[in-house]
């Protein structure tokens, strides 16, 4: 620790920390366009000067260390000052500077309102410009389909560029030219080709790359903010929901150093458009093989007609991926009052199950925890679009001292370099027998990390892949005491919610693959859109989106999709995240907990709440965990891992596949959003070119 | 600086290939720095791919450099369009980069601009033939010897518009032509007499402490007559712009009477005393003569 006085008040701060830093622990407010939290420093706008006493000129506090700075002649703490006449006209200076080029098109600035430059101009700026030639004039550049850019607005922070090269790990951006003629561009404007592209845009603090879906649409404080949770994959990212009247407008980034830090990928962030197209806003009911609008009251008949005439053991339920724990917990209950065993949340048909413990399927070591893990193993997934912000943080733990990465599955390029083991259960069969040099780097770490993804669990020796792994944690003492190194990687919002509810066939109940294939007369589809049900059975389908379930469907009841409603999600880590409603569902279309309250009542089975709170306050006293929003529970890894590894099985000899086959379509409302089609579109053209 | 640009698609060429001897020269470069800092070789690595490309920097040979160290081509791009030494566009077989700094314009390189523009034209622009194309630089560091170009990678100094076309014909026409000084100077040397250093009183003893009792003697006031000059030059009075205004000044062109009663004279003279009691030359109005006046 150091000794700093900053405007006389002298604070103890890490030697290390820059002079930004130590200000602001100081509690002194440093302007600043360049510099970024998680991005290395640049030190090239020179907005953050201060004056730093002995020094002959201010010096950029983003760049300059606590440890650099002299003490004084009697071993006094080194002073800074950020608020002395000298610094104000050094940023003054500096203003007038960036301003000499910058247009003063802020009224047709998407920018306007949230602009760092414009507020910083406020107090830094000067009201008439010194400059009487004539401004720079640069073209604008093609990023693709989500960054809009504007480059007469740039003021060469190369925030964007430090961004697609440090985090997202695409180096795609580059500033080419020089000087005055600077020009960030990617090479010959190519399209970005990163998944977390569009938060260059958040990043760049001028108006010069802006969200391109979202331009001219709004202006930001006509927006109302809403804190939520993302469910386009099961990281759960920390969002913002910004809404006008009834319409989401855009969906923003929250810093939750957990989960995102303050990132969130295109997927979350450019579904906007899906949220309101191709929506069920009304009930249908299928009639002579067509469906048509109807009431609440003529779908819900038709469904008790159906439902009372039938064996419970011929009933069934499906859930799929972005349901909220609030309706999960409501149709357990109507199917238990039902006597419906059969009840399914895993449409993917992975193995996993609260059978095992919830030390089984989580990502036990946590996202955060990434950055401790000092050897990395990953079985059949591709971290990189199946959650690409676990992707980001091994990135970011690579970049910090790259500890042992290895893969076992479909080779892909995930932005850091691993050691392919290879593609499928044999290769890790070999692993856990010790045959291969990778075991050594797992067995010589002391907090190694093994990610089980999708790909290795959902195909039928998935429960014997999944004991491999927990025996290969076993062995290399991945669990232990502050330790838990067995990680499930999931890629449904919903998932570790259900399995948290125990949303799995229940004594002799069929499984949602069974379900789908003709295993029961009537099935209950709550928004599992990723299944193909065959003909035959009944189904009735509460979702939101007229997607491959609600054409299938025999009776369509419209639901809500995250941003309308107020719903519990649980993600991947087993963190109980909250979502909350930004905007109401369109037309006729309710909250899902309150359509099968609805429900309930017609087919005799009242459920026992009449509220969200009600149904909140059982949920509690049912699952307390739920209750302690923003945490992990821990679970029993040790425990888990026991009771996995005591399973065995053979294993198959097919590689693991990831079941993510394209980034931006991976559920209903990404479907449904022409934004993530034009994304899914270039991303096949820029494979088939890398392929060349 | 000048406008650069990467050149048009149908300049570029189809494909580029590092030449054996580029690849060993590559390696060579790459292998001064630590494993995995190869990056650090790209100036070098564009340089030759320059040189084999003939001079430029097709869109391919920086692909190709980019796929030698392992580097995102934008990286590679940064750096092919910061340095202006890297051409992006075609150049001629001889590729004239002409100094435009001060030294060289105060000795003459306005007119070999001159030249240059009426024999290959534009800069940027490669003659039909492509032999030659040329770009006005910042000083080369020859400006002793100026004014200068620099073509391909000699210097030919001490130009004169004469001797600079004569080697742009020898240029064209192949014969050989001498680098370096036009007018035989050897090196940097003075042109005409190699006076330097040659003075006896430098060696004689005689110099030292002479730059002292100089400066010691300019320190006083310089006896140049300049002081006196310059007071000379002021005008001997200042003049106002109006001479009297203001002022009471005394003048011996009137003839008044205060001016008699100061040198003794009767004040006023008779004929002007009778003159004055003239009543028909009177400007005061006396009642009485007036109405004599009227009346008669």
């Amino acid at each position: 620790m150091a000794k700093i006085i900053v405007d006389g008040v002298e604070v103890d701060v890490p030697a290390e920390y820059t002079l930004l830093q130590a200000a602001e622990a100081a509690g002194a407010e440093i302007p600043r366009f360049c510099f970024h939290e998680r991005l290395s420093i640049a030190g090239n706008c020179r907005m953050c000067l201060v004056e730093v006493k002995g020094a002959p000129k201010p010096v950029a506090s983003c760049a300059w260390g606590v440890r650099d700075c002299r003490p004084g002649p009697n071993g006094e703490p080194p002073e800074i000052s950020t608020k002395s006449p000298t610094v104000k006209k050094a940023r003054e200076g500096v203003m007038e500077f960036l301003l000499i080029n910058h247009p003063l098109d802020c009224p047709i600035c998407d920018q306007g309102g949230q602009c760092d430059l414009q507020d910083q101009a406020m107090a830094y700026g000067v009201d008439t410009s010194r400059f009487h030639e004539n401004k720079r004039a640069v073209t604008d550049k093609y990023l693709g389909p989500l960054v809009r850019t504007s480059m007469n607005r740039c003021i060469h922070c190369t925030r964007c560029v430090r961004f697609t090269a440090e985090v997202a790990g695409v180096p795609d951006l580059g500033a080419i030219w020089r000087g005055e003629d600077m020009e960030i561009t990617s090479y010959l404007e190519k399209a970005l080709g990163s998944e977390l592209q569009a938060n260059v845009a958040d990043l760049c603090p001028v108006g010069a790359l802006t969200h391109k879906p979202e331009a001219f649409h709004f202006r930001p404080w006509e927006l109302t903010k809403t804190d939520s949770v993302d469910v386009m994959d099961a990281v759960g990212s920390s969002i913002r929901v910004d809404s006008r009247g009834r319409e989401v407008m855009r969906i923003l980034p929250r810093v939750n150093e957990a989960v995102n830090e303050e990132w969130i990928t295109d997927k979350t962030r450019q579904i906007v458009d899906g949220l309101r197209l191709q929506r069920l806003d009304r009930p249908f009911v299928r009639e002579n093989g067509r469906l048509r609008p109807a009431s609440w009251q003529e779908a819900f008949a038709a469904i008790a007609a159906k439902v009372k005439g039938t064996d419970p053991k011929r009933i069934g339920a499906i859930v799929g991926d972005l349901a909220a724990v609030e309706e999960m917990y409501a149709l357990k209950l109507l199917m238990a009052s039902l006597g419906v065993s059969n009840i399914d949340a895993r449409q993917d048909g992975t193995v996993l199950s609260p059978a095992y413990g919830r030390g089984s399927y989580l990502f036990n070591t946590t996202i955060a925890g990434i950055e401790d893990a000092d050897a990395i193993l990953i079985v059949g997934s591709n971290p990189r679009i199946e959650a690409s912000l676990v992707n980001v943080r091994i990135r970011k733990r690579w970049r910090m001292a790259p500890p042992p990465i290895a893969l076992i599955g479909e080779q892909a390029d995930l932005t850091y370099p691993y050691d392919y083991l290879g593609a499928g259960p044999e290769t890790l069969a070999e692993l856990v027998a010790g045959r291969h040099s990778f075991i050594e780097k797992l067995r010589s770490a002391e907090r190694p990390l093994i990610i089980v993804g999708q790909g290795a669990l959902s195909r039928p020796d998935g429960l014997a892949v999944l004991s491999t792994v927990a025996q290969l944690a076993r062995d290399v003492g991945a669990v232990k005491d502050g330790w838990n190194g067995f990680s499930v990687l999931h890629t449904a919002a919903s998932r570790v919610g259900a399995l948290d509810l125990g949303l799995v066939p229940g004594e002799w109940g069929l499984d949602a693959r069974s379900m789908a294939q003709g295993g029961v007369d009537v099935l209950f589809n709550l928004g599992a859109d990723e299944i193909d049900i065959a003909p035959g059975a009944f189904v009735i389908y509460q979702g939101t989106h007229g997607d491959r379930g609600a054409h299938r469907a025999d009776v369509i009841l419209p639901g809500a999709t995250y941003t309308e409603k107020s719903g519990t999600y649980v993600n991947t880590e087993g963190r109980v995240q909250m979502a909350n409603r930004a905007a109401f569902a369109p037309g006729e279309a309710r909250e899902d907990w309150a359509i099968l309250r609805a429900l309930s009542d017609v087919l005799g089975h009242r459920l026992p709440f009449d509220s969200l709170n009600a149904l909140r306050a059982q949920l509690y006293a049912a699952h307390p965990h739920f209750a302690a929003i923003e945490t992990v529970q821990p679970a029993d890894g040790l425990a888990a891992v026991q009771t996995l590894s005591g399973i065995g099985g053979s294993l198959g000899r097919e590689a693991f596949v990831s079941p993510v086959k394209d980034f931006y379509l991976t559920n209903p409302i990404a479907r449904a959003s022409g934004v993530m089609a034009e994304c899914s579109a270039l991303a096949r053209e820029l494979k088939l070119e890398a392929a060349e | 600086m000048a406008v650069r640009k990467l050149a048009p698609e149908d300049m570029q060429p189809e494909s580029f290939v590092l030449s054996p001897e580029t690849e060993a020269f590559a390696d060579k470069e790459i292998a001064k720095y630590p494993p995995g800092r190869q990056a650090s070789a790209v100036i070098a690595l564009l340089t030759k791919a320059q040189e084999q490309a003939g001079g430029w920097l097709p869109r391919k040979a920086i692909e190709a450099v980019a796929a030698k160290l392992g580097m995102p081509v934008i990286r590679v791009m940064e750096v092919a369009t910061f340095y202006t030494m890297f051409n992006l566009e075609p150049v001629g077989k001889y590729f004239i980069q002409f100094c435009g700094t001060t030294p060289c314009v105060l000795r003459g390189a306005g007119d070999i601009k001159k030249v240059l523009e009426k024999r290959i034209g534009e800069q940027n622009h490669v003659t039909a033939d492509g032999t030659f194309s040329w770009l006005e630089v910042e000083c080369l560091g020859a400006c002793c010897n100026a004014p200068m170009v620099q073509i391909n990678d000699d210097y030919y100094e001490d130009l004169t518009p004469e001797n600079f076309e004569k080697l742009l014909d020898d240029l064209a026409a192949g014969r050989p032509v001498t680098t370096g000084s036009q007018i035989g100077r050897n090196r940097s040397e003075p042109h005409e007499a190699v006076n330097t250093l040659q003075d006896p009183s430098l060696y004689d003893g005689s110099q030292i402490g002479a730059w002292r009792k100089r400066f010691e003697e300019q320190a006083q006031p310089a006896s140049t007559g300049e002081p006196a000059a310059a007071a000379a030059s002021l005008p001997q009075q200042a003049k106002a712009a109006k001479p009297e205004a203001g002022r009471a000044t005394e003048s011996d062109a009137a003839d008044t009477p205060a001016k008699r009663a100061k040198e003794g004279e009767a004040p006023i003279k008779a004929e002007e005393r009778k003159e004055a009691a003239d009543a028909s030359k009177a400007t005061a109005v006396d009642p009485a003569a007036g109405k004599d006046n009227k009346s008669s």
